[in-house]
């Protein structure tokens, strides 16, 4: 293993040990946070029940849907917006402002479109996720040399192929950027959505476990989330790391 | 030409919100017109600015703590090759996770009210202020730390001249990217641990189905976030330039 | 003698060709080239040369296909070249090209696939050429692991496999050291021989366009047109040793004088020198 990543992982080791030494020496207090021994023996415990096995499922089918649709929107919206110029004059300041859109103010008003079902949460994933999909195409896009574009026209490829051989493959590190992203602003969509109003799933339990002082089913579900969180970033972000590594110059 | 292309958008976006309005009816919609209307009478309203300055306050107490940390964090990282690889994925990764599923530890550990909502909104904004400033930092050609060197600046006057004006923009695009993150934050701050703020009356309105005031608060945050967003974008773009 | 002669039949043929790229914000309309007069005989080795930025790579351009003329008539086997490519030319660009998704293997396959060849057609046919280039060994490298020689030749390799029968080169051995250059060179002329194809072949390197080419054709400061087009008469066999021809020196000095005061003017020193 290379050593920045195994420093990487003492890093995270020596920050969860700190905490558990914390909690233990009293100098944090019990009530306020279960040492993360405990918080991992209570995840245990929590997926041997099997009793939240329908809420965690939701959650991660809402988070696939919302992955999957971004991606394709993002990708499509991308390609098309580069080649309409005008429009994407025009939709300019959307994009820069997007992010400070407080999105989850939308909430109520999908909840009055979509009905109480899994839609709305799909939806606030899906509408963080999918402009940085967007963002990041055109970004890739954008940067094709037009050397490559003139060997497409000499290799006589019609538009279609020449976006599909040429230019989405040399733009595909940054589409990965944008899906890594997107990945995230599903889980952030989803989960909080749950945690605002929702009957199920695991940001519905999270809250609930509060509202009821069940810190032991609390702090087990969010290890839940954010080991699930990093774990797939981390990934991610290796594979990402590897794809990379052929292309760097 | 760039403010008549923002013209057309906001035209764009207002035939949308108005057939969209058509489309769906008015038992859980507003029109524009009606919208601006409850906004209005919001604004008039003498028992809404409390709320506002509420909110305002929190936020500027939690944008100035992630701006501090986050840029402690990310320079100090930045200018140590080692710790910016071992620390970027680990930042990236936080950036990653729901911070909504933090907020009851947030609360646990400050109690309802002021504190929890900075906090909460500063932990949105130190993450992407960081990454960006370190990478800032770290991204700065060597050539012209080198040519520092040659010129024989003082490390005072190499920071001056050299690191500040390399870095700054790059720092400026992770501030603008912390201040719309602190925004989001503190707002879902309020919406749960708070009896006061824009966020709180945002939850309020959700529970009692008040359509005008969730259509009109949304409307004054969106119109509030994309302005200053757009004043520092402005900043950004004129920064960037220059490099 | 030169090898060609004026029996060959004449493969492209340019009258008047000239390039104005349109004005663009707060900048005028450039002319970049011509009017350009110039036939290309079947099976010629034809070299540019010019100072830098008098028009070449648009004139490759435009006989390319990928660039309409502003004015004039350009043809390709009798066919007029009106904006895409025709079929039967191949480029080498300036820029590197290669594919950086691709390994050198599948880049040079490219093209064939995009025809749709069958496998052990391209299988073989690239493995030809990565012989030829002297590629064998990294054939599933990634372009970025390359120096930029290298890359080069995959771009030439990648065109030559669809055996063009016009090779457009621009500056194809820029980014080769000279004695690797000298070598490509002689691979050139292997391949021009063994092909039969008609080659037009862009450089600035002024001993390579004497030792390569049939006729060198002598480039003004922009907007580029041809001051004189220098016969070398070389036979059609022969390899990077002419350089030790007595004549040698005398054509390449001629060039240079032909082109010092372009280039003088290229650079802004404008009616300085005579
Ligand atoms: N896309 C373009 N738009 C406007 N002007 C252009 C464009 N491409 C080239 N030019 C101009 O046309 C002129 C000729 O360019 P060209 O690339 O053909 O020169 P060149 O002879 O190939 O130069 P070099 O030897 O440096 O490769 C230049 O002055 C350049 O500034
Ligand atoms: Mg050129």
């Amino acid at each position: 293993m290379k050593r920045v990543t195994l420093l990487r992982i003492l890093v995270i080791l020596g920050a969860i040990g700190l905490l558990e030494g914390l909690i233990h020496a009293g100098i944090v207090p019990r009530f306020t946070i279960i040492p993360p021994s405990e918080m991992a023996s209570a995840l245990a415990a929590i997926l041997a029940s099997g009793k939240l096995k329908v809420d965690i499922a939701v959650t991660l089918t809402n988070v696939a849907v919302a992955i999957v649709a971004s991606m394709a929107a993002g990708v499509t919206i991308g390609t098309v917006l580069q080649r309409a110029a005008a429009l994407r004059r025009i939709l300019d300041p959307l994009f820069a402002t997007y992010y400070a859109i407080p999105m989850y103010a939308f909430y109520p008003l999908l909840i009055v479109v979509f009905g109480l079902g899994d839609v709305p949460q799909i939806c606030i994933g899906f509408l963080l996720a999918v402009m940085a999909v967007i963002i990041n195409t055109l970004n890739g896009l954008d940067r094709v040399p037009r050397v490559l574009l003139k060997a497409a026209r000499m290799h006589r490829m019609s538009a279609l192929r020449t976006a599909l051989r040429i230019r989405l493959p040399y733009a595909a590190p940054y589409i990965f950027t944008g899906f890594k992203l997107a990945v995230a602003y599903s889980f952030i969509g989803v989960i909080g959505a749950e945690f605002i109003t929702s009957s199920r799933g695991i940001g519905y339990e999270i809250s609930f476990a509060y509202n009821n002082f069940d810190n032991r089913l609390m702090y087990g579900l969010i290890l839940f989330v954010l080991a699930l969180v990093l774990t797939v970033n981390m990934s991610l972000h290796a594979w990402e790391k590897r794809l990379m590594m052929r292309r760097q110059r | 030409m760039k403010a008549r292309d923002t013209l057309i958008l906001v035209a764009v976006v207002l035939v949308a919100w108005q057939l969209l309005y058509w489309a769906v009816g008015s038992i859980a919609f507003r029109s524009p017109a009606e919208t601006v209307r409850s906004a209005a009478v919001l604004l008039a309203d003498p028992r809404f600015m409390p709320h506002v300055r509420e909110s305002m306050l929190a936020f500027a107490e939690a944008f100035a703590i992630a701006v501090l940390i986050g840029l402690s964090i990310g320079v100090t990282l930045g200018a140590s090759r080692l710790a910016s690889e071992v620390a970027e994925p680990i930042l990236v990764a936080l950036y990653s996770i729901p911070k909504v599923t933090l907020y009851p530890v947030i609360l646990l550990v400050f109690g309802i009210g002021m504190p929890a909502k900075v906090a909460f909104g500063a932990i949105h904004g130190i993450v992407p202020i960081s990454i960006f400033a370190l990478n800032a930092i770290r991204n700065i050609n060597p050539v012209y730390l080198r040519t520092g060197q040659v010129l024989r600046l003082s490390p005072w006057a190499a920071a001056r001249k050299i690191l500040i004006p390399a870095a700054l923009p790059e720092i400026v695009t992770g501030i603008r990217a912390g201040f719309c993150l602190t925004l989001i934050g503190t707002l879902l701050g309020e919406m749960f641990g708070a009896q006061r703020g824009l966020g709180h009356l945002l939850m309020q309105a959700m529970t009692r189905h008040n359509m005008d005031s969730i259509m009109a608060l949304t409307l004054l945050l969106v119109v509030f976030a994309a302005t200053v967003n757009g004043l520092l974008l402005a900043l950004d773009h004129r920064l960037h330039r220059r490099v | 003698m030169s090898p060609v002669g004026g029996d060959a039949p004449v493969h492209v043929t340019l009258r008047g060709i000239t390039r104005v790229y349109p004005a663009q914000a707060a900048q005028p309309p450039v002319h970049a080239l011509g009017p350009i007069d110039l036939d290309l005989r079947q099976g010629e080795f034809f070299a540019v040369v010019g100072p830098s930025g008098c028009g070449k790579s648009t004139l490759l351009d435009v006989i390319a296909g990928l660039a309409v003329a502003s004015a004039g008539d350009a043809r390709f086997e009798g066919q007029a070249i009106d904006g895409s490519v025709p079929d039967g030319i191949g480029v080498v660009f300036q820029e590197d090209s290669s594919f950086p998704w691709l390994t050198v293997h599948d880049n040079i396959a490219f093209g064939l696939r995009e025809l749709g060849r069958p496998a052990d057609v391209v299988q073989a046919k690239v493995k030809y050429a990565l012989d030829f280039m002297g590629l064998a060994d990294f054939a599933q490298a990634y372009p970025a692991q390359l120096s930029g020689g290298m890359r080069q030749r995959v771009c030439i390799a990648r065109t030559l496999v669809l055996e063009p029968r016009l090779i457009l080169l621009d500056e194809p051995f820029g980014a080769l050291d000279q004695q690797t250059r000298l070598l490509m060179g002689d691979e050139l002329l292997r391949l021009w021989r063994e092909t039969g194809a008609t080659i037009l072949l862009i450089t600035h390197a002024l001993d390579e366009a004497t030792m390569l080419a049939d006729r060198v054709g002598v480039m003004s400061a922009r907007p580029g047109r041809f001051l004189e087009i220098v016969t070398t008469g070389w036979p059609r066999e022969r390899d990077s040793t002419i350089v030790a021809d007595p004549r040698f020196g005398g054509l390449t000095s001629r060039i240079w004088t032909l082109l010092r005061g372009e280039s003088l003017r290229a650079l802004g020193h404008t009616g300085v020198r005579r």
